[in-house]
This record gives structure tokens, sequence and C-alpha cells, in this order.
């Protein structure tokens, strides 16, 4: 018998003998026998291991790996540190279960702990979770964290990631929130799409920094004037960019949230990544999902645990903010360990190299007749207009491994550089575009 | 302190690191407003420190691989190797979301061929893979309830069933979608209280969720009776998954009369835990529900697989991407090994254990239903506290100083004192008989030398914990001496 | 269990105290006994209005979580900060830790100390 059983037959019939069955059947009959499958469900398999590792090789094989990457939009292609992948590949952290007994999870919540100080760190809050599942849901999430009775209209303007606008607005759909999106007809967020949109009735203004485009703005700006009219910031950031910009905490947001998936997790496939929400200690209530605490045991050691859990739906039932149970445990170890690998100057180094990187691809492509690249300040990321169509673009770098922009429509890319686009193979890129489109 | 419990914030020292980056200069054309002021205070260590703190933490961790874990409700068998290895495999975590689709052939075909197996499993038409873990599945079925009987012009319907034995998500996720939450009672028998079920039902109901066999590890014989009750009344039902490791091959929630349902990838099809994620709660439904799931759906087409945005009445995207594609490898991998037969195997083998370690237990503490179990079942520490004065708390916390992980304690809510256990097939009959003499012979001391129990776990590296005291005044991060004028 | 005579209090076991026509409410031993340590409140925001049923605060233990009703219809004058830092104090003295003074208030049908000692009796 498969399926990792190691019972055999005799330890079976033993279990039968001991309990003072037959067999199986005896232990079905609570199911009625109109209801059961008369015949075996039609599934592909089994395969052995063996045949089974080519199968996946197989499958694995008809992706296309490109050498080159300059697409981001959520999905950045960053180093990862093998010591990472391995660390975090520790099978006691990959096959535990939730702390929730901690006096045999002391590694896994301590790790968490460890988590929470670093994004406290990268975003100058006071509090952070232990992870949700990604970017746009903690955006989601941080909505749900600013509305109340008498405040419920949460601005977003159009620089928002799309996908994340809709998870919003999808999460939000029977909420007490109002989603309002905001047209602010172009890449930058200037304050003035919002200032008559602010009134007593704003719970929050979520904007993504950098944002969708790449660009980033002033964010002082854009919390003072959220401040004035009573309502709260959403900072919604990259926290690769932590490393340059300035943290959400210095320029007043109340909650910050993003994806640290540049933080040690490959592109996969979108997933799994890792939401991470970090507030204020006015708000450290209102998060959701797990957090870890500090506790002392009866000797007075130093330990940790799962606290708060009054707020969670385990207790609260229908009365929870959110319904959040497993997050992204594992990935948030990633993260943490990532982040001790590179330290504050691993960090300030990567975070340099992709803005420097990008800035010389945004330089460069400038000035290749028939791309117009945006003038808006950014960190890795910036858009670009083409007279020619993106698609050509495209299918022409296509031949050469490159993966190029994104295509925002006909004629406008987004384009991300990181660590991992060399200067040289920039060069490289430039001279295929120039090649093909001006001779 | 040694160095043994410290944080790693307490380890670092100025200068340390495990790796350089080629060096560059710092970019002198950031606004001064939107320039990070203070590098934010990350650990600065050398790479054996790094991989001994590390090291250090994981051996102070309790997985599956060190030890039984009879979490009820939690299904935690064991996470097979090749699912991890079929997972890193560079084909598959090296591909950008956004990657055309003739070029990411081999992803669209896995999500395709899982979603079909799922189907197959489950007795359901379409499937979504997009939510990450249970809960967010069961608010993806939620608001596909409402967006059906929306579309019917029925907005009336605006009660969720539930019943008393729920997993807290399940009411949690339907406040959520806007849902008004009732609840239906258990009768004596641990199953859904038809009578009550019949007074609830009504022009008001958006539907029942449940799960079969319940959190009490019964398989509720009056499924269709149920099922007609909540038809009838022009409700929807909904299924939680997380007990499906009972049911594979012998009983599928479509044909007991579910409309829509979530899988737990990470509970039945062996994904790995992970500390806490992450895991995948794929939604599936019945064809009328089909045109409501969340944006693309995998399709099959003459020219290849492909993501289908169509559908108008799609209540939208619950996360970015697609779903938690490298644990959907794993479930995959999972299923191939196993086929049809295997699968089957698996569920009747985890009812063997878990009836056999019933059979075993049921003498020493209360059974509050008292008749064959499905893949996990419920003891109570009732009595036992009553006479002795040691609780499931209690108890629980003294298997730690044997080695062994808890069961689920004090759920579901209807049984006081609960001890859930769910054994799973991937034990041996020995691991078994160990465990069930670690409960026997707790249970003895408990009648002669209950003191003993109360202040459990003694031989941990620590014991019991101040809970209290980190409610009232959280510390969430460490404290570094503080800086003035920082971020 | 103390039940202070100077006091009236309701099913769902609050207390409430009027001072020149300032309602002043909390919850009674017998439910802070059955919560256990609390570990937080969350108090109303001054200017909320509340009709009598309502909830307006909830009370965590480690491992529940209470709602308070309000006795009386009213309008939120003030909230005790104390139990905000020292939410024990509820266990310690439950009817010298007021959670919020109520103004305008419509008061209903309130409990006797007698009909509230005969409630819990019965509990």
């Amino acid at each position: 018998m498969s399926g990792y059983i190691p019972n055999t037959d005799e330890d079976r019939q033993r279990m039968f003998e001991a309990i003072g069955i037959r067999g199986f059947e005896d232990l079905l009959s609570d199911i009625p026998q109109a209801l059961r499958l008369k015949k075996q469900m039609s599934l592909p398999g089994p395969l052995d291991q063996q045949k089974l590792l080519a199968h996946m090789a197989g499958l694995s094989g008809k992706n296309k790996v490109y050498e080159e990457i300059y697409r981001g939009a959520g999905a950045y292609n960053h180093f990862i540190p093998p010591v990472v992948t391995q660390l975090a590949s520790r099978e006691e952290f990959v096959t535990a279960y939730t702390p929730y007994q901690p006096e045999i999870s002391q590694g896994i919540l301590q790790a968490i702990f460890e988590y929470q100080t670093m994004i406290c760190e990268l975003t100058g809050m006071d509090a952070s979770n232990a992870s949700v599942y990604d970017g746009a849901t903690a955006a989601a999430e941080a909505a749900s964290m600013c509305v109340d009775k008498r405040r419920n209209r949460v601005l977003i303007p159009s620089t928002v990631n799309p996908e994340a606008i809709e998870v919003i607005s999808t999460w939000h759909r029977h909420s007490e929130a109002s989603i309002e999106i905001i047209d602010v007809h172009g890449y930058t967020d200037h304050p003035r799409f919002f200032e008559d949109l602010l009134d007593d009735r704003c719970a929050a203004v979520l904007v993504q920094c950098p944002n969708y485009f790449g660009a980033y703005t002033d964010m002082q700006v854009i919390a003072d004037m959220a401040h004035r009219a009573g309502a709260k910031l959403i900072a919604y950031v990259n926290p690769m960019s932590l490393g340059l910009l300035k943290a959400p905490g210095g320029y007043g947001a109340d909650i910050a949230v993003g994806d640290c998936q540049p933080f040690g997790m490959p592109l996969s496939f979108g997933g799994p990544y890792q939401g991470f929400m970090a507030c204020t200690e006015k708000l450290m209530r209102k998060l959701p999902g797990r957090i870890v605490g500090e506790a002392r045991d009866h000797e007075g050691r130093r330990g940790f645990v799962l606290t708060m859990q009054a707020r969670e739906q385990h207790i609260r039932r229908e009365k929870a903010s959110s319904n959040i149970c497993s997050n992204q445990a594992l990935n948030a170890l990633t993260t943490a360990v990532y982040l001790s690998t590179l330290g504050p100057q691993g960090l300030a180094e990567v975070s340099r190299l992709c803005y420097e990187n990008a800035h010389y691809l945004r330089d460069r492509l400038d000035e290749v007749d028939g791309f117009r690249c945006m003038d808006e300040p950014f960190f890795n990321e910036f858009t670009v207009l083409t007279e020619y169509h993106a698609d050509d673009v495209l299918d022409l770098l296509e031949e050469y491994g490159i993966l190029g922009g994104l295509k925002l429509n006909g004629n406008s890319m987004l384009w991300c550089a990181t660590e991992m686009n060399s200067k040289e193979s920039i060069d490289r890129l430039i001279d295929i575009l120039e090649e093909n489109f001006l001779s | 302190m040694t160095d043994e419990n410290k944080l790693i914030f307490e380890k670092s020292r100025e200068g340390r690191r495990c790796i350089t980056f080629e060096s560059c200069p710092a970019p002198d054309d950031i606004p001064k407003g939107m320039l990070r002021e203070k590098p934010a205070r990350l650990p600065e260590v050398a790479e054996v420190d790094l991989v001994r703190h590390y090291t250090g933490l994981s051996r102070k961790a309790h997985g599956v691989d060190n030890g039984f874990y009879p979490l009820g409700s939690c299904t935690m068998k064991y996470n097979p190797r090749i699912n991890e290895e079929a997972a890193s495999m560079r084909g598959f975590k090296c591909v950008h979301p956004y990657q055309e689709e003739k070029t990411v052939q081999g992803c669209l075909e896995l999500m395709y061929n899982l979603k079909a197996a799922l189907c197959e499993i489950t007795g359901m038409h379409d499937m979504t893979l997009q939510p990450a873990a249970g809960a967010h599945g069961e608010f993806t079925g939620m608001l596909m309830i409402k967006a059906y009987h929306e579309s019917r012009g029925d907005s009336n319907r605006n009660v969720m069933l539930v019943p008393d034995s729920a997993h807290g998500t399940n009411p949690a996720s339907a406040a959520m979608a806007g849902f008004e939450v009732r609840q239906v009672p258990s009768d004596a028998a641990g199953c859904v209280d038809l009578a009550a079920l019949r007074e609830l039902a009504g022009s008001d109901t958006a539907g029942l969720m449940l799960t079969n066999p319940n959190t009490l590890g019964l398989f509720d014989t009056h499924i269709a009776e149920i099922a007609d009750v909540v038809h009838e009344a022009g409700g929807l039902l909904y299924y939680d998954g997380a007990n499906l490791n009972a049911v594979m091959g012998i009983v599928r929630p479509g044909d007991m009369g579910f409309d829509v349902i979530h899988l737990n990838l990470h509970k039945t099809f062996s994904t790995p835990h992970g500390g806490g994620g992450p895991g995948s709660g794929p939604v599936g439904c019945c064809e009328k529900l089909a045109p409501f799931l969340p944006a693309p759906v995998v399709v099959k087409r003459d020219i290849g697989y492909s993501l289908d945005y169509g559908s108008k009445q799609s209540i939208g995207s619950v996360k970015s991407f697609f779903g938690n594609f490298l644990v959907l490898v794993k479930a995959y991998t999972y299923i191939m090994s196993l086929g049809a037969q295997g699968l089957t195997d698996v569920s009747k083998n985890a009812v063997l254990n878990a009836n056999y370690m019933f059979a075993k237990l049921r003498g020493s503490l209360d059974a509050p239903y008292d008749r064959p179990c499905m893949h996990e079942f419920v003891l109570s520490a009732k009595t036992l506290k009553e006479k002795s004065g040691v609780s499931a708390l209690d108890l629980s916390k003294s298997m730690l100083d044997y080695g062994m992980h808890p069961p689920t304690m004090y759920f579901p809510l209807i049984v006081e004192e609960a001890l859930m256990l769910e054994p799973t097939e991937t034990e041996s009959v020995e691991t078994l008989d160990a465990a069930c003499d670690i409960i026997l012979e707790l249970v003895r001391r408990a009648e002669s030398d209950p003191e003993s129990l109360h202040h459990s776990p003694y031989t941990t590296p620590i014991t019991r914990l101040d809970e209290v005291a980190a409610a009232r005044k959280p510390v969430v991060k460490y404290a570094f001496f503080e800086r003035s004028g920082e971020e | 269990m103390n039940i202070p005579n100077n006091l009236r209090y309701t099913k769902s076991h609050e207390w409430v105290r009027e001072d020149d026509g300032v309602y002043y409410i909390g919850i009674t031993d017998y439910a802070q006994n059955e919560m256990g340590d609390i570990v937080f409140v969350e108090l109303p925001s001054i200017g909320d209005e509340f009709t009598e049923g309502d909830i307006i605060c909830t009370v965590e233990s480690v491992k529940a979580v209470s709602d308070v009703y309000s006795p009386v219809s009213g309008v939120v004058q003030n909230v005790n900060e104390a139990l905000e830092d020292a939410p024990e104090l509820v266990n310690q003295d439950p009817y010298g830790s007021w959670f919020a003074e109520l103004i305008d208030v419509e008061p209903g049908r309130l409990l006797s100390p007698e009909e509230y000692k005969r409630l819990i009796e019965e509990e």
C-alpha cells in the first residue's frame, strides 16, 4: 500500500481485532450507501518517485526561464543568498504547526518576534503582525483597521497596483468601508487630487510608494493632508525601497503594508509571497492575524507567545474583524533570515544597486529614439512610452532570452531593474533595441 | 543569558556581515524629504553565527518530522520530500507571474490538472486555486454565495447558518461577507439538529456552512436531509473541507449535496504547515456557481492552457496573481504519487487509526459521543477534572514532558474540557500505541498524584508563560536602546 | 458575591450609578470573576451615542472576549482611561472601575440589588 502509510495488512488486522470489527466497512456505516462512490475516482497516477520526478521535470521544462528579467509590477527578481533558502528549509520550521503550544515552539515564536522587530525597524513603526497572505490583502486589511462608525471612506488613487485595487474592492464589497478610487490622471500622486475629497467621513487614504508606475512622491505632504482631515495614512510600500527611501513612520504613516517577496522569495509564478502589516502603537490592537509577544515563565525566564489572541477568529468568531487563521509564517521566517543575512549594509548595497541600475536603464532607454521615459522620481521601476508597439519590443527581446518590461497598453511599458541586471546586460539590451528598431 | 536564548539582535556586532554585493555610491538625487535618515537596525552577524542562530531556533521547534502530532482538525500528516523537490525546480521557481501564457504552459497545465483532480475528488464542477488559506477560501465561497443570490434578485438572503460546533473561521468569514450569522444547535448525537434547522431555514437563508465529518469527527448521516432543507428554503450548502481526509474515494461533498467547498491543501494534501503557512485554500463549486469564481480561471483550449478572465459575474480577485503556486505544485505531486486508490487508502487508514486510538482511550476519559468516529475523535476531561482537578490543559502540558505534541484543546466549544485527536494515516501502529500509553499514564497520574500535573511541563526549555501579563502590556518587538530623532 | 446596595444592575451583569444626571457604568463582581484575568478593555469614544442594549465596550481575557451592553441610552461624556493602562483594576475593584460616563440619559428598566442577587443565584 502506498500513500506514505506505514501500517501493513498484518498491522491493520491486529487493529481491527483491537477495535472489535471485521474491516474498514464497519467503520463507514454512518455514511449512507446511496451517497457512497460506486466506482473508483478517475485520477492520473500513481507514479513511483522516479517516474514522478521525471514527470515534474517535464512539466517545469514547459516553462521558459529567462536569463534577464526587466519586469516587476509586484514580483521582483532579486538575488537569494543560498544560506537563506537552506535555513528556511530546515524541516523543524517547515513541518511545524502554528505555535499554539509555546513551551515547545520557542524557536518559531522567537523567529517571528525577530521578524516583527525587523519589519518595525524597516518601516519605522511600533508594531507588526506575523504576516498575512500578500501585499494586496494586507492593504485590504489595513483599510478595515481604519474604518469605524463615523468614518468609512477609504480613498485610493489610480496609481495603486490594479490587482491590489481589485483585491481591496472585492474584500470590502460587503463591509462598512466605502472604497473610492481617485483618478489622478497620470503617474504622480499629487495631493491636489485628494484635497477636495477629504472630509470628516474619511477613514483613510491609501497610497502606494513607489506606486504602480514606479513613481514616488513626497509622502509627508499627503500624510499631513490626511491627518488634518482626521483620516489615517496607509502607506503601501516596496520594502526593498526602504533601504533608500524614507520609512513610513518617518513621514507619519499610521499603517505600513506591502509584500516581502523581494526578501528571499523566488518569483514562483506569483506565490507564495508574504504580506506585512505594521502600525503605530495606538492601532496595535486592531492588527489582524497572529502577533508574537514577549512573556516570562514562572522562573522569570524570557520566552515568546502568541498574544492578544482575543482579537482573532477562534475567539471572536463572527465578531472578529478578520477571519485570518493560517498566514505565511514560513515566508516571514525567510524574510527574517534574508534581512539578517544582508544586515543594514547589505540592504543598503542592494537597494543602491537597484536604484543605480534602474536609473542607468532609464537614461539609456530614453536616449533610444521612439522611447520616452517618465521624468518622475522613482526607485527601481519606471514607465516608458513607446512609439513601437510593446508586443514588438517584447517579441524581439524574447528571442534573446530577455523578459522585457510589462506591457501596460500598446504604447506604454513598465520597466524594472534590480541588482540582478548589470550595466553590461543593460548595454546589451539597448544594443538589441537600437539594432532592430533604428536600422 | 546564554547565547542559546539570545535574540539575533543581541548577537549583533557592528561591522559584521554575511554577504557583500557590488559596492555602489549612495544616490544624490533623492529629495531630502524622501531620503531615509538612519539605516534600520538589522542584525550584523557573520554567516557562521547566522547559521548557528537559526539552527538553534530550529531545535526549539517541533514539526511532524520530529514526532507524532495528533492535532484534531489540522491533519498533521507526513510532508513528503518529493513534494519539496518538485517545488524547488527552476522551471517553477524562476517564472514571473506576468510572463506570456505560451511561456508558462507547464504552470498552467499543472494548475489545470490539479483543479481537475480536486474537482473529481470532491464532485465539483470547477474551481479556483487563488485563495491562500482555508479561511481565505471560506471568505471567497461566502462572496460567491452572496453574488449568486444577488444575481437572481434575491437580496433578502442575508443570514448564514453556522453550527455551534463550527471552527471560528466559519462565522468570521460569513460576517466579513456581510452576512448575519445564526447558530444551528447540535443534537445529542453531536450532529446538526434537523428540527432546529427546519425552523431556522427560510427566505432569509443564504446558506448553511458545514463540515462532514463534523468537528467532532462524526459523519452526519442525515446530510441528504440537511441538504434538502437548505435547498428547499432556497439556500446553498457550503462545505468546509478541513475534514476531507476522512472521505476521499468514499464519498464526495458534491454527492452529499454541497454547492461550494473549500479545501485545505496544507491539511489533506500533505503540503507543509510551515509554522503557520503558507497554505492554500482552493474553492470548488457546482455548475451554477461557476460564473462567480474569482478570475482568472485556468482553461484548456486547442492551442494550450490559458487564463480566462471572461466571466462578467466573477466576484473579482481575492489575492494578487494566481494563488500560492509552489504549494499547488506540492499538492499536485502528492496526488500524482497516490492516484485514486492511494487517496482512498489514505482516508480509510486515517479513519482506522483514529478508531484504534479511540477504542484504547475511551474507557479512561469521557467520550461525549460514544460511537465510531471518522478520522478524528473528541474526548473530555470533564469527569477527570471534577474528581482530581486535572484539566485538559494540565494533561496537554504534561504530554510535553513525554516529548509528545498535545492534541487540540478546548475545541469544539460544545464539549467541556475537550481534547481532539487526529492521528492521520501516516502513523504506524507502534506510534499510536506509544501515544496511547502516554495518555493512559497521565490519566493514572492524575488520579494518584494530580498535583504533579498542574504546573507541567517541567522538562521543556521554558515552562508555562504568563500570558496575562503578555496580553496586558504587549511587547511585540525587541527594545533597542532608543536613539534620539530616529525614524 | 459583592453586590453594593447603592447601584442598579442589568441581566447581562453591568452596574449603573447615577450622580446628578451623569450615569457611570461598569461590570459586576460576578462578571469579572467569570472573565478571569482581564487583559484589555476597549472603551468607546467620547461623543459616541448608544441606545440601551447596544454594545458599548468589550472586555478581553487571554482566551475570551465579552461584550458590555449599555444599560441606558445616552451619550458618552468621558471614559476611564486608567483602564487602558491597567485593565486589572476591573478585577481588583469592579465597582470602582467605571468604564464610561453617560449624559442625556434615558434610563430604562434596571434591576435592584435584590433582583440582581436572585438572578446570579439562579445562574
